[in-house]
């Protein structure tokens, strides 16, 4: 190899340094680096003031409101003490069971389509639009429901809400699924196709149960999300104080109910409402707490993790 | 029989993915299907008047995407210092089990329903603002034309506050794990060569990581800018122009929110569907930038590994 | 004691001898080798590192188990052995870069010309700057060429063009790159290969004027040409400074080592002159080791 070094010898390295750095300066410097990590640490508590205080807040005023009543009746009266939100507790329920029932298997397919074909432009920008939809405002979702379903029907219908809450599902299941299947050891899939399986029983038999808790936790974190959405059931679900059965009808759900409670003068109503925040604020951190716990659960016997 | 089988599987899966490119295609064409009307009356002056007066049927969207803009700069500017801080302090500084605990808390805090939000700054934040922050502001800022004329609670600097807070958790949560993603031989090099704790951090992780986090800031400004329920709540739903942070004003969200059951003219539901189609594009490009940006960070740290 | 406007090596003796170190440790000191003149003088006389007794813990776990070694000022000390033997560990306590990993404790002594750098009055981050340090893969900062190694000036206080300009040529010739970047000093330090990124953070950590460079196997991420040149920059450079490198490569330790220790399972088996330890080594561990029985 060359020894380009022999030339340079004399003038570089040998020589002394050129510019002599100014001395160890430690005062400001340390002084700065203490006060910035610092600030660092006040941010963080600083931040959690107000998200403890909502919890805390919600925690303070809902949990005097929940008794059986809460659950079982229906409001009270307008000015009258008492009453529950069934009507909401169960418009929740239905709505988020109906969004999940048509956007899960939609999110599924998608996600396969995007892991194991997904090569082409096509799948490129499949991909893309998945992403990106997960951020897009909520409420231009409502509308695009209500000029599909409502407009037709001329009626506003717990229906044509789950369809808005559905769309508003797809991409992030869509997302997991790629994801979780991807992460998959392609060993795994060859394997079953050696065997002769074809292709789909490969993936769903095989492939499948490996990403199951991935996306498993995927879907879950979904429903909790529409679960507290209320922008675009404004104008499908539209709101009920009677307990409605009919999913072709207006319904009421426990976030459009709080957002109508809290311009009411009537401090019953506003109990009401603290109620069902505090209710709706324990299912959405079990769904994602019950998420994450699952994965860990159900991964236990998975390889690579 | 496994050769169908699979083809079926295929049509099948890819039918899914149909789906998803039908939907964002046809939400596209019937908003501009719906805005039409408006948009063929009023042209490019529906973006650049100031009235909106469902009364007189005159509709501009000005105010309420000045309401848009204002607000989530309210926010951003109060949220990115905290959140970058939080990103920090979670990535560089606090003991791992504080960490991991912090980080699990940041990241359901950013679940909580908007309405819930919305609810709880009715209650505290508003009364907070109209009773201590905006007299104290007036009186210590009165001379800027920001803190000037009666504070309600409710208004721009409400909505403004409580997007800040909203999206906090966002950039806090993609910020802490961007910088978790630089490798620690840059933060590394830099305190070889001396540089104090804070220096690396200044001088060798931010720069690193400058592209993800300003992805980050994206991606929040995206959920900002959608957000509805919250800011509906608390931003006082009148279409004003005003300079004061406690004036009430609109935005693109909550004017749609607000006044789409009630709109019974076509001029007036065409305007709003147009607002829900700015609102649309906007919250589109925002999510479209972010994910570009964050792609190229990857592309690069793989770059570099190579 | 700060001396980086004195010509490296011209380090003042000391005068006050230190005081019954040489019990503990391994005598490295005073060993003959070549070269000659007045820094060797010194450098015989004068260890630059002494450790004594280092016990080092992540969490629970040991990781250094009672190692005293020294390091002779203006010579190459190689630390080999199997990995995960404490040999990065152990470098990494020369300049405290361990204390930013949580759960890391030490005992013993470390001593940089006879001073204790885990005193509580030494800071980590001047101590830094005596002791510059190389790392494993090329880790140059996402800037310009010239901007890696204005890094440490700059955050050192200097400021006018002038003399960055004039420390960064300087440092980039010491580190035998400046004739391959001169005209592109502006480009992104990613546009170097591999080698030139090696020798570009060589460059960096010499532009801090240190006195004590460490290298943590600088050249294993690297193609044999781009380690060849690290390996003639280090026989170079050693004139300047005093160099601990840590490797896993024999034949690298062999060719341009002055003195090697062999790690073992976080313990200091062998150490001395490179010639004895690879020619007839004392333990039998050794050389099993060097003989690539094990490892």
């Amino acid at each position: 190899m060359s020894r380009p070094l022999a030339v340079e010898q004399e003038s570089a390295g040998r020589a002394p340094y050129p510019r002599p750095l100014p001395p160890p300066e430690t005062g400001w410097r340390r002084w700065k680096d203490r006060l910035m990590i610092g600030l660092t640490g006040l941010a963080f508590l600083l931040a959690l003031v107000p998200l403890a205080h909502i919890l805390g807040y919600t925690l303070w005023r809902g949990l005097p409101t929940l008794n059986w009543d809460f659950f079982t009746q229906l409001p009270a009266p307008v000015g009258e003490p008492g009453g529950g939100i069934v009507q909401a507790l169960v418009g929740t329920l239905l709505i988020v069971a109906m969004a999940t029932a048509m956007g899960v298997p939609v999110g599924l397919l998608a996600g396969i389509y995007l892991a194991e074909f997904g090569r082409g432009r096509f799948a490129t920008w499949l991909g893309f639009l998945s992403d990106v939809l997960t951020g897009i405002p909520s409420i231009t979702v409502g509308i695009f429901a209500y000029t599909l379903i409502v407009v037709p029907m001329q009626t506003f219908s717990a229906f044509s809400g789950a369809v808005a809450l559905a769309i508003l599902m797809v991409p992030t299941v869509t997302r997991t699924t790629a994801d979780m299947l991807r992460l998959v050891p392609v060993e795994m899939r060859d394997g079953a196709l050696a065997l002769g399986a074809p292709l789909w029983y490969a993936v769903l038999s095989v492939e499948m149960r490996q990403a199951l808790p991935g996306i498993v936790t995927g879907i879950m974190l979904a429903v909790a999300r529409v679960s507290g959405e209320t922008a675009p059931l404004l104008f499908t679900a539209f709101g009920a104080n009677v307990l409605v059965w009919n999913v072709f009808r207006p319904m009421a759900t426990m976030t459009l109910q709080i957002f109508q409670y809290s311009i009411s003068p009537w401090p019953t109503q506003q109990q009401l409402a603290w109620g069902a925040a505090l209710v709706l604020i324990v299912l959405v951190l079990a769904l994602n707490l019950g998420a994450r716990a699952l994965a860990k659960y159900m991964s236990r016997y998975n390889a690579g993790r | 029989m496994s050769r169908r089988g699979d083809l079926v599987f295929r049509v099948l899966t890819a039918f899914g993915g149909t789906l998803i490119f039908l939907v964002v295609v046809l939400m596209l064409l019937q908003m501009l299907e719906g805005s039409l009307p408006i948009l063929g009356k009023a042209g490019l002056g529906f973006f650049a008047g100031a009235t909106w007066d469902p009364v007189r049927s005159v509709f501009h969207a000005l105010p309420s995407i000045w309401g848009t803009l204002v607000s989530s700069f309210i926010g951003l500017v109060i949220a990115v210092p905290f959140g970058l801080g939080v990103a920090i302090f979670l990535s560089q500084v606090a003991p791992r089990w504080l960490a991991g605990t912090a980080s699990v808390a940041v990241e359901l805090l950013a679940a909580i329903p908007s309405v819930i939000y919305g609810y709880w700054g009715i209650f505290v934040l508003a009364p907070l603002l109209r009773q201590v922050i905006e007299p104290g502001l007036a009186g210590a800022l009165g001379w800027l034309p920001f803190f000037q004329g009666p504070a309600f609670g409710v208004g721009m600097l409400a909505a403004g506050l409580i997007l800040s807070i909203m999206v906090l958790p966002t950039i806090a949560a993609i910020s802490r794990d961007v910088l978790a993603a630089v490798p620690v031989e840059q933060r590394d090099a830099a305190l070889a060569l001396g540089a104090t704790r804070w220096e690396a951090i200044t001088g060798a992780l931010l720069p690193y990581a400058r592209t993800g986090l300003v992805g980050a800031v994206v991606l929040a400004l995206g959920r900002a800018v959608g957000e509805t329920m919250a800011v509906t709540m608390l931003i006082g739903n009148q279409p004003t122009l005003s300079l004061s942070l406690f004036s009430p004003a609109y935005s693109m969200a909550s004017i749609i929110a607000n006044e789409f059951t009630e709109a019974t003219t076509v001029p007036h539901i065409s305007a709003l569907i147009a607002i829900g189609l700015i609102l649309f594009v906007l919250g589109f490009l925002l999510n479209a930038g972010a994910r570009l940006l964050v792609w190229q960070m990857d592309r690069r740290l793989g770059g570099e590994r190579a | 004691m700060y001396a980086g406007n004195l010509k490296p090596g011209a380090i003042p003796v000391q005068t006050e001898a230190p005081v019954a170190m040489e019990e503990r440790v391994q005598p490295l000191a005073g060993i003959a080798i070549s070269t000659g003149g007045a820094a060797d003088a010194v450098a015989a006389t004068q260890p630059k590192i002494v450790v004594r007794n280092l016990n080092t813990y992540y969490g629970a776990k040991q990781a250094l188990k009672g190692v005293s070694l020294e390091a002779p000022a203006h010579r190459v000390t190689a630390l080999i052995g199997p990995s995960g033997c404490g040999k990065s560990t152990f470098l990494r306590t020369l300049n405290r870069m361990n204390d930013t990993i949580p759960g890391f404790r030490m005992e013993g002594q470390v001593l940089l010309d006879q001073e204790d750098i885990y005193a509580p009055n030494v800071d980590a981050v001047a101590l830094r700057r005596r002791v510059g340090m190389v790392f494993q893969r090329p880790n140059p900062f996402p800037r310009s060429i010239y901007d890696n190694v204005a890094f440490g000036p700059r955050l050192h206080g200097l400021r006018k063009k002038a003399d960055l300009d004039e420390v960064v040529e300087w440092s980039l010739r010491a580190a035998n790159l400046w004739d391959e970047v001169k005209d592109r000093l502006r480009e992104s330090a990613f546009s170097l290969s591999g080698g030139q990124q090696q020798r570009l953070c060589i460059a960096r950590a010499l532009a801090v004027q240190p006195e004590v460079l460490l290298m943590d196997e600088p050249a294993s991420a690297l193609d044999p040409t781009s380690t060849s040149r690290i390996e003639d920059l280090i026989t170079y450079l050693k004139h300047d400074y005093t160099i601990v490198i840590v490797t896993h490569n024999m034949q690298q330790a062999a060719r341009i080592s002055d003195l090697t220790a062999f790690f073992l399972n976080g313990e200091l088996i062998e150490a001395g002159p490179t010639s004895e330890i690879f020619t007839r080594p004392k333990e039998k561990r050794t050389e099993e080791y060097i003989t690539g029985r094990f490892g």
